[in-house]
């Protein structure tokens, strides 16, 4: 049985204390050591545990695959119903201070810079609004002169009448800096620890302010203590062990809900594709891996966001917005100023389903899914 | 044999808290706790002469292993609480404190609003505040932000006797909320008792059920014995309940 945590004062709690008490190596084990009958027992519980989690994600669950989709897709209408929620990124910068060894942005990589000036980001607005997209994900790189607080805060206020709905996906910030951009309309943050593995996430991050594993890893809890929306958490599955990312991304998850009620989360599931021309995965996830992961984060957790980039193929995406999958970008650009702007730049990782946002919208409609476009609106100023 | 369990400096062997209203004399009183192992009884504090060292009551009590929880059972507002507290602090020399804030005198429910209130003040003055409330997930969360111990969900109306009412409730409660939860006032068979610690929460109080039964020194070790039993069964995890996934198309087919 695990321990409740119980008694601690929250204000001072963060999640490295609870993430020290694990062990890699042993938590790894104990995943492959789940029997068929751990699996069972995860299928038929009502309420899942992190035990549950971990047989549910280990080998011995996989003959068990297709009752675990057929439970999430249950799981997933009874929650969230025939819907699918839309959003769009949009690259502002592609500067950064960061080494990261899996990412096109990376300090060392000669490529052209650029970062969006006021009049160029309204232009790619002016695109993605046409498409019909009202939730935005803002991205850059790390380049604190650059792209600091204050290039991110002038961003969210230049675009905050066009989008309902306003997501960062930039370097961790403190607190108190959170607190300032969500009065000027911020409403979530994406963070995604890479890897839980502390000495795998030095060799991928050997330079600049990410290679700070713990300031990483605890801002959820900055976040939480911001009073941010919603919490977006992944692992770039690849990097090291999938089933122990996984793992350590659903503890995340737990801990997080139990100290930040208020606030709503959303798991995504990057994954490095061996010959894709990027960093080769050491540990391969292949594409029922992938599954058996997005069913199994529905099956512990039924109200969670479960989110789909563009990296992942045509056919995967066609039959994953049925398996657990909540909210799907389309025709994405990953590169600064890509739709309208400079549309033959470089972008930080390759696009598999390139698709446009109508052929995507007609797919979802086709599986009997309503498309929704706006889900949120500021009562708050 | 079960885990112990905190709350704030204490540490419990028996997860069945008891009462001591509505039993015919104090000596009965007195058997029916000692044969139920509780380690701590509430009392109210409007029921004690605190003035009487040779009160009835207290002297039944006055068991090493018994720790006293006086209540404010019969105050009807934040303030009145907080008066009551300090004054139970002073007469029974413990900072522990039931807090019950009922001014509705028939179904005695919980006023939510006077008892964020009152615990939010009797945290501040060193109290270790155990509030007894209904089964509502946000308060309990917002008792927990002001400091409050445990929390004290009622499972159904007070002294009502009909068991967990309010389980889907308790379960969000048990499921959240980062302090001991305890179920108060409802709870009116062992097998209410047992069914509250299998649901995984960390203690029951049991008062009526104790006190009215034809024959109160038995039913205290009914329920000391349904507690412990459903406390095990939690801890070995209990085997699922079979469930049947209504099956539609193959879903992973594309996969080969």
């Amino acid at each position: 049985m695990e321990p409740k945590a119980k008694n601690k004062p929250l204000n001072t709690t963060y999640f490295t204390d609870v993430f020290n008490s694990y062990n890699w190596d042993d938590t790894l084990n104990s995943i492959f050591n789940k029997t068929e009958a751990d699996v069972q027992q995860a299928l038929a519980a009502s309420k899942r545990t992190l035990e549950d989690f971990k047989a549910l994600i280990s080998p011995a669950a996989k003959p068990y695959l297709e009752q675990m989709a057929q439970q999430s897709r249950l799981l997933t209408k009874k929650r969230f119903g025939n819907t699918m929620q839309m959003y769009a990124p949009m690259y502002l910068s592609n500067e950064c201070q960061n080494i990261c060894t899996y990412c096109g942005f990376s300090m060392t990589n000669k490529i052209p810079r650029r970062t969006l000036t006021d009049s160029e980001i309204l232009k790619e607005v002016a695109f993605l609004k046409a498409k019909g997209y009202d939730h935005i994900l803002l991205v850059t790189g790390e380049a604190n002169k650059t792209v600091g607080v204050a290039y991110i805060k002038n961003a969210i206020q230049l675009i905050r009448t066009h989008f309902s709905n306003i997501t960062i996906e930039v370097q961790p910030l403190d607190q108190d800096e959170y607190e300032y951009l969500a009065a000027h309309g911020l409403y979530a943050v994406l963070v995604y620890q890479e890897t839980y593995h502390r000495d795998e996430y030095k060799k991928h991050h050997p330079k600049g302010k990410k290679s700070n594993f713990n300031y990483r890893l605890e801002t959820p809890d900055r976040l939480g203590k911001a009073g941010i929306h919603k919490i977006g958490l992944g692992a770039l599955f690849g990097l090291e062990d999938w089933r122990a990312d996984s793992f350590f991304t659903a503890l995340h998850l737990k801990y997080l809900q139990k100290n930040y009620w208020k606030t709503k989360y959303s798991i995504s599931f990057p994954r490095l594709r061996p010959h894709s021309g990027g960093l080769e995965p050491k540990v391969e996830m292949t594409d029922a891996d992938l599954v058996q992961t997005i069913c199994a984060f529905r099956l512990l957790d039924e109200d969670v966001e479960l989110s789909m980039s563009t990296r992942e193929s045509e056919v995967f995406r066609n039959n994953i917005v049925n398996l657990g999958i909540t909210s799907i970008s389309a025709e994405s650009k990953t590169n600064p100023g890509g739709y309208a702007v400079a549309p033959q730049s470089l972008e930080q990782f390759e696009i598999s389903d390139e698709r446009s946002t109508e052929t995507i919208v007609d797919m979802l409609k086709g599986q009997g899914l309503e498309v929704v476009w706006k889900d949120w609106e500021h009562f708050s100023h | 044999m079960h885990t112990t369990l905190n709350i704030a400096d204490k540490t419990f062997s028996s997860r069945l808290f008891t009462g001591t209203g509505k039993f015919s004399t104090s000596a009965l009183m007195e058997a029916a706790l000692i044969e139920s192992e509780s380690e701590l009884v509430t009392v109210a504090l409007k029921r004690v002469e605190v003035d009487n060292t040779e009160d009835d009551i207290l002297t039944h009590l006055a068991h090493d292993r018994i720790h006293l929880l006086p209540n404010t059972s019969g105050v009807r507002t934040a303030e009145e609480a907080v008066f009551a507290a300090q004054l139970s602090r002073e007469a029974l020399e413990t900072n522990w404190v039931k807090l019950e804030i009922h001014p509705d005198p028939k179904y005695l429910l919980p006023d939510p609003i006077e008892t964020l209130k009152a615990a939010e003040a009797l945290v501040k003055l060193g109290f270790v505040v155990m509030p007894y409330i209904h089964a509502d997930p946000v308060l309990c969360k917002r008792l927990e932000e002001v400091g409050t111990q445990c929390v004290m969900p009622l499972g159904a109306p007070i002294g009502s006797n009909k068991g967990l009412k309010t389980k889907d409730f308790l379960e969000i409660i048990i499921d959240q909320t980062n302090v001991p939860v305890i179920v108060d006032a409802g709870i009116g068979a062992p097998s209410h008792a047992a069914y509250a610690m299998e649901l995984g929460a960390d203690a029951v109080l049991v008062n009526t059920a104790i006190a009215v039964s034809q024959n109160p020194i038995a039913m205290a070790k009914a329920f000391k014995m349904a507690v412990a039993a459903g406390r095990m069964a939690y801890e070995a995890k209990l085997a699922p309940v079979k469930q049947h996934a209504e099956a539609s198309s193959p879903l992973t087919s594309f996969l080969s």
